[in-house]
């Protein structure tokens, strides 16, 4: 018996939010008595991989499959299904990313698990129930569910818990063959394109973003944002109807219809703070409101605030940082 | 060909969310149920598609009891052809999801579509496991889907970019923006939703793998900090030695 983590990899490297799922299992397995081992998805390197020790992960299966660099639905669902059944998984922890979403909700069916995505706290187990903290109605509650069966599939929402770091320690890095075919890749991308994310920070991984609303007047402002979002190293963020218009592409939108975010900071400039805006981000743990209206209800939902004009506030905060630094 | 669209019905985006007393049900008093907001998104779509390919039909499809029925009713008027109510109190996703797929099968349809995910329980997993219990392919979340004879082309997000993905038929795409821009009913088609087929049947399983122990609301927050405008780079500090997030 063991608990498994599906690790996501990119250029080489572990994703933030894999370290995160990483630590989640790790203290799953001490919760059970048990060890955690990985099996890791996209393109990773040995030494990265092994480093997951830091994580508390004992082993990390390594499939050198070149084909599994790119998300494949079939051939993913598939070498995890095979990892678990090595290692007689009891419970598979992943990101609560598109992969992870995709992928667990697949294995939920193939391996007869019950499955908890959203996920915000390590599992309570006592009395012989397991249960989870999740997200639900888009930030605006929670539930703790409990889950059925003894195979269970959690999704962890990014951000939400603290990545574990014993320096020094490292987990064995074993080759490992789920055997694909060509057939597991039937449904591989054709194309794949990235985004050019100005300073290479990803709205979804972000740990902090800085947002921008119709209170910005049009897409010829964004140099203000994007400056401060800089100087921060911080992703760019905006409302719905900066992106219904174009002045923003749409994976920048926040919101209870575009992506959710859960950053350490949040700063909305010129934002009024819609119900519909705020269940996108009301998880981020420090939100700042930078909007002329005082009754903007976006403060409300506040930890700082400044009352005053982006145009003249934005540069001042950018400036501050940079004298910071 | 054969669309299925699976909308859910929750509670409106303006909700203030409140719970039972013992905090095991969501509070449904005085609360305004629509479309799932992403189901739009499938309902245009496959609508659109089959319009474009001249014949066909749209089936909208709720696993819900007999309160779901005004937005079905609504989906209709929308443009959908008829509609299947699964007579059952939606336990959890799994749940769900073999209903969705025992209809799908017996159906014979050849394209199956959902939102991204639920606003009210955020599950986004319904599109994989009903993928899984059919053997088809799931691309979930398309941000456009076109068809050209059985073959369609989507474009999938994925952090940070998106993949062209090709599939055949049958499979089952979960839909967000900007896919179409979502229809509303107009006046033709409230009236003619009247008489639209809106069939009823009872659940095939009746398994679910989950059950909500709890719900809780989320701690209030201790109220704004207000910085004037003037000391503007003051805020900078206090993120970084107060809140210690910078
Ligand atoms: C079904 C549904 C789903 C929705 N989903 C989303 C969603 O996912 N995400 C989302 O964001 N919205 C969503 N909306 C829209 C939402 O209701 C609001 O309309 C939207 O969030 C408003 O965007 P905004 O704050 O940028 O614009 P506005 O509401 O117009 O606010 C602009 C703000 O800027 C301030 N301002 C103006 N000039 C300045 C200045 N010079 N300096 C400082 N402040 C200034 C104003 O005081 C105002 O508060 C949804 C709506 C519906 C009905
Ligand atoms: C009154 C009520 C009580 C509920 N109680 C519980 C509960 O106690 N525990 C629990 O886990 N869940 C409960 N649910 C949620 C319900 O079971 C959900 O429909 C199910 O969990 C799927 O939601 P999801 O967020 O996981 O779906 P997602 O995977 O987020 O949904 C994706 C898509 O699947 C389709 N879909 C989802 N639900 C339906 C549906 N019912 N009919 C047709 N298509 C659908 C939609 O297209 C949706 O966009 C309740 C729902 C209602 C209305």
């Amino acid at each position: 018996m063991s608990v498994l983590v599906v690790v996501e990899c990119d250029g080489g490297e572990v994703k933030k939010s894999s370290l995160e799922v990483a630590s989640y299992g790790s203290q799953v397995a001490q919760m059970l008595g048990t060890t955690a081992t990985a099996v890791a998805v996209g393109e990773a390197t040995e030494a990265n991989l092994a480093k997951l020790g830091e994580q508390g992960i004992t082993k990390v299966l390594h499939d050198a499959e070149p084909r599994l660099k790119d998300f494949v639905n079939g051939a993913y669902t598939k070498l995890i299904a095979a990892a678990a059944q090595k290692e007689d998984a009891k419970v598979i922890v992943l990101a609560n990313s598109n992969i992870g979403a995709s992928v667990g909700s697949r294995l939920s069916i193939r391996l007869q698990a019950s499955i908890a995505t959203n996920v915000v706290e390590l599992p309570k187990t006592d009395g012989g129930s397991f249960t989870v903290k999740r997200g639900a109605f888009s930030g605006k509650a929670f539930a703790d569910v409990k889950l059925d069966g003894d195979r269970k599939i959690i999704a962890v929402k990014k951000n939400s818990i603290e990545a574990l770091h014993e320096a020094g320690k490292t987990a064995q890095v074993e080759a490992f063959s789920a055997q694909l075919t060509d057939a597991d890749f039937a449904d591989a991308p054709k194309q794949v394109v990235m985004q050019d994310q100005a300073g290479g920070i990803l709205l979804p991984e972000a740990d902090k973003v800085v947002s921008g609303g119709r209170g910005m007047k049009g897409p010829e402002n964004w140099g203000l944002i994007e400056d401060l979002a800089k100087a921060l190293g911080a992703a760019t963020a905006c409302s719905k109807p900066v992106s219904d218009v174009d002045w923003r592409p749409h994976h920048e939108h926040v919101g209870q219809t575009g992506i959710t975010v859960s950053p350490n900071l949040y700063i909305a400039c010129g934002i009024s703070g819609a119900i519909q805006h705020l269940a996108g981000v009301n998880s981020s743990k420090v939100i700042v409101v930078i909007n002329k209206d005082p009754e903007a209800p976006f403060f409300k939902a506040a930890d700082y605030g400044i009352v005053g004009d982006v145009f003249d506030v934005l540069p001042k905060l950018t400036q501050a940082v940079k004298e910071l630094n | 060909m054969k669309f299925l669209v699976c909308i859910s019905n929750v509670p409106d985006t303006t909700t203030k969310i409140t719970f039972t007393p013992d905090n095991k049900e969501f509070n449904k008093a005085g609360v305004q149920f629509v479309i799932n907001p992403w189901d739009e998104y499938a309902l245009t779509r496959a609508i659109e598609l089959k319009e474009a390919q001249g014949g066909g039909t749209v089936t909208v499809l709720n696993v819900g009891e007999a309160d779901t029925e005004p937005n079905i009713r609504k989906a209709l008027a929308i443009g959908a052809d008829d509609a299947i109510r699964v007579n059952a109190h939606p336990k959890d996703a799994f749940f769900v999801a073999q209903q969705i797929a025992s209809i799908a099968k017996d159906g014979g349809y050849d394209v199956i579509l959902m939102g991204k995910e639920s606003i009210d329980y955020n599950g986004f997993q319904v599109h994989g496991m009903v993928g899984e219990l059919l053997g088809v392919p799931t691309v979930a979340p398309a941000m456009k889907l076109d068809m050209s004879g059985n073959t369609a082309t989507l474009e999938r997000e994925i952090e940070g970019g998106k993949e062209i993905v090709e599939v055949n038929t049958p499979f089952v795409a979960s839909c967000q923006q900007p896919m179409c821009e979502p229809r509303i009913p107009n006046m033709r088609g409230i009236m003619t939703a009247r008489t639209k087929p809106l069939k009823v049947v009872e659940p095939t399983a009746d398994a679910a793998r989950t059950e909500v122990a709890a719900f809780a609301l989320p701690p209030q927050k201790q109220g704004v900090k207000l910085i004037p405008a003037e000391n503007a780079g003051e805020l900078i500090k206090l993120l970084r030695n107060e809140a210690k997030v910078i």
